[in-house]
């Protein structure tokens, strides 16, 4: 089903969704950020690896607007862009879904989906919530996606781990997002919910999004991702075509035992990498 | 590219029939979600046992008339307070801000001599003040609502005191005030209070129905639909008809179900409704969702305080008259256990206006069903503690297995 899909974007044509160019950012006496390049197409999956401390947390921040590069230009199909807020990323077309899936476990499907933006009438706070188109929009959405669910009007709590996660993907793109960011999608999944987002994950890149995956699991990063950013130590290594480069020289590259694209100089001194957080 | 697209019919099962209804409350009650099923459960048991211990006395059109009248202030003071327990917050001033209220619309009144309708305004204009300063304090500074309200309850009490100055008690005889509650519908009047009723209670949930059906969404079977709107329906009737034996409908019984529907119907269906269980359930999400968190909670806690005052001014009414003692005791407390006895979570996120209804009615049942049986004040205490303890614990219990089903 995917395979004409990833004939088209292992070379993405045109100017890509999301290109950044020479990130940095500092923290202090850290600098967890030194002149990375990142970039998505519409219609790919590209992943974003890295040992624990390689950036990958601050990009992501960086790319949803949390955080504000201290060096280096983000642009939006071409276009210079500034991001300072996540509303600004949010109006781009840029949504996250974090690894703590940001769910209200008390509302339904449909309240989750449309969370922050329901129909109403009027506009504003006092206005009259329009159920019956929301919940057609929601039941269309997840169709499209293929998303499995008891009912649309179940609450978040009585969903699987899987589930939860296939509704917080979902949601992302009920808006008119064209970037997905997936942090650690399939972190506390079992084997068939782990699957059922993968599958997810193709089926969005099937209907032109771009994906960028987060993920510490290589063996879901080479079923999805159709190429592989790798960072190491805050330093940008390369960007790998996944069906080239083996999992052998993919560790080798996060590990920094063989030398990326970038060649990498040797960290020496202050560099340290970062430590804002688990990435 | 979208013929790679499978569109499988199946892959949203939604169940129907009555086999899917029967599931779908049987998965509800694995999670904790009970509904309003063992408060009612519990309010017939409560019913039989006065009715019987009573002779007879309990169930009569008088003294049901009489429990609408004790309902009305309480029940008021309740649907506020769901809205910030629906936040996860709780707001322990309520009671005496219903009693500081009451006392600046006697002073507007009696002291003053302002209006009826001028004082009772200003009063709810004191009642969304004093909740806008406790909101602004929480959010502001970050600190527990509890301190903050338990500050107020101190506080507040003392204002009150001070507005009532060393007149201790003043005796209403504005009409305007003392119509809030003494007004009787009989007759025609009754019925046109239930017909408005029924049509939101009972026949409202049979357009969405239909409007769903049409619309080619999922829809319960129409049997229990009905049957919810038929029983629903009669239990209502029946209660007017058993009013109307009496006095009749009182308009402090209307001012209770009005503010119950209107909230009902802003928590359902309202956007704003939605931002605070949303907020409830998992503040954080709300936030990055676009919700103005803060100041959704701002406006619930001045919300909880504008009902609370409109119940101490309802509660004035109906004692024609405010004193130091107005709005305190068992006010705060009855109000709260009303709202948690009818489901309503401590913890957010969950719960209904009409449970806190049915809390009421509960609450005050008991109250009134020991008035009959003359029991001392010690022992109403103690079994309305039971009472309340056997709830709260009822909900922490299902909590539990609730996250411990997941």
């Amino acid at each position: 089903m995917t395979a004409p899909d990833r004939e088209r974007t292992t070379d993405p044509p045109g100017t890509p969704l999301l290109e950044l160019r020479g990130i940095s950012k500092r923290f202090g006496a850290v600098q967890a950020l030194t002149e990375v390049q990142f970039e998505v197409s519409a219609g790919e999956v590209v992943a974003l690896v890295g040992d624990n401390g390689a950036g990958k947390s601050t990009l992501i921040k960086i790319i949803s607007g949390i955080y504000r590069p201290d060096h280096g230009t983000i642009r939006w199909k071409g276009r210079e862009v500034a991001m300072s807020t996540p509303n600004d990323s949010g109006a781009l077309g840029i949504a996250t879904v974090y690894q703590d899936l940001a769910l209200c476990d008390n509302l339904d499907v449909v309240g989750n989906l449309f969370l922050g933006r329901e129909l109403a009438w009027p506009g504003g706070p006092l206005g009259v919530m329009d159920e019956m188109t929301m919940e057609r929009r929601a039941v269309e959405v997840l169709r499209r996606l293929s998303v499995k669910i008891p009912s649309v009007r179940i609450p978040i709590a009585s969903l699987s781990g899987g589930q939860r996660q296939s509704v917080a993907v979902a949601r992302s793109v009920m808006g008119d997002n064209q970037v997905v960011l997936l942090d650690e999608p399939t972190a506390a999944l079992g084997m068939a919910q782990t699957h059922e987002v993968l599958e997810l994950i193709k089926r969005l890149r099937g209907q032109g999004l771009g994906v960028v995956l987060i993920s510490h699991n290589l063996a879901n990063v080479y079923e999805v991702a159709d190429r592989i950013t790798v960072l190491r130590l805050g330093r940008w290594v390369g960007v790998y075509d996944a069906r080239k480069t083996s999992r052998e020289q993919l560790i080798a590259f996060m590990t920094g035992a063989v030398p990326g694209t970038a060649e990498v100089p040797m960290v020496s001194g202050g560099v340290t990498g970062d430590r804002t957080g688990a990435s | 590219m979208s013929s790679t697209l499978e569109h499988d019919p199946r892959v949203i099962a939604e169940r129907t029939g009555v086999a899917g209804v029967l599931r779908a409350y049987g998965r509800q009650l694995r999670q904790g979600d009970v509904g309003q099923l063992p408060v009612l459960v519990g309010l017939v048991v409560i019913w039989t046992i006065f009715e019987i211990a009573a002779d007879g006395r309990f169930i009569t059109p008088f003294n049901l008339v009489n429990l609408t009248l004790q309902m009305a202030a309480g029940g008021t003071i309740s649907v506020g307070l769901v809205l910030v327990l629906l936040l996860g917050e709780i707001d322990l001033s309520a009671g005496v801000v219903s009693g500081l209220c009451a006392a600046i619309m006697g002073v507007l009144s009696v002291s003053v001599g302002l209006p009826g309708p001028v004082a009772a305004g200003l009063a709810l204009l004191v009642g969304a003040a004093v909740g806008t300063f406790q909101g602004a304090w929480v959010t502001r500074f970050g600190i527990p609502s509890f301190v903050v309200t338990l500050a107020g309850l101190i506080g507040w009490q003392g204002a009150m005191l001070h507005v009532l100055g060393r007149t201790g008690t003043l005796n209403l005889r504005d009409p305007f005030i003392i119509s809030l509650t003494g007004t009787f519908f009989t007759g025609a009047g009754s019925y046109l209070c239930l017909a408005v009723f029924v049509a939101y209670v009972a026949i409202g949930p049979i357009v969405t129905y239909r409007r769903r059906a049409a619309a080619g969404l999922a829809v319960p079977p129409l049997a229990f639909v009905a049957v919810r709107a038929v029983a629903v329906g009669a239990f209502a009737t029946a209660a007017v008809v058993a009013l109307d034996a009496d006095r009749g409908v009182s308009s402090g019984l209307l001012f209770l179900i009005s503010a119950v529907i209107i909230v009902d119907f802003v928590l359902r269906r309202v956007r704003l409704g939605r931002m605070i269980f949303a907020i409830g359930g998992n503040a954080e999400a709300a936030r990055r969702a676009g919700i103005p968190v803060q100041r959704v909670r701002i406006v619930v806690f001045m919300l909880a305080s504008t009902f609370a005052a409109l119940g101490g001014i309802l509660s004035a009414s109906r004692g024609f008259m405010v004193n130091q003692s107005a709005g305190g005791g068992p006010v705060l407390l009855n109000a709260i256990a009303a709202a948690v006895i009818g489901g309503v979570s401590l913890f957010g996120g969950r719960g209904s206006v009409w449970g806190a209804l049915l809390g009421t009615i509960v609450i005050q049942s008991i109250s009134n069903g020991m008035d009959l049986l003359s029991l001392s004040s010690s022992i109403k205490f103690m079994i309305t503690g039971g009472v309340l303890l056997t709830t709260v614990t009822i909900d922490a219990v299902l909590r539990r297995s609730r996250t411990v089903a997941r």
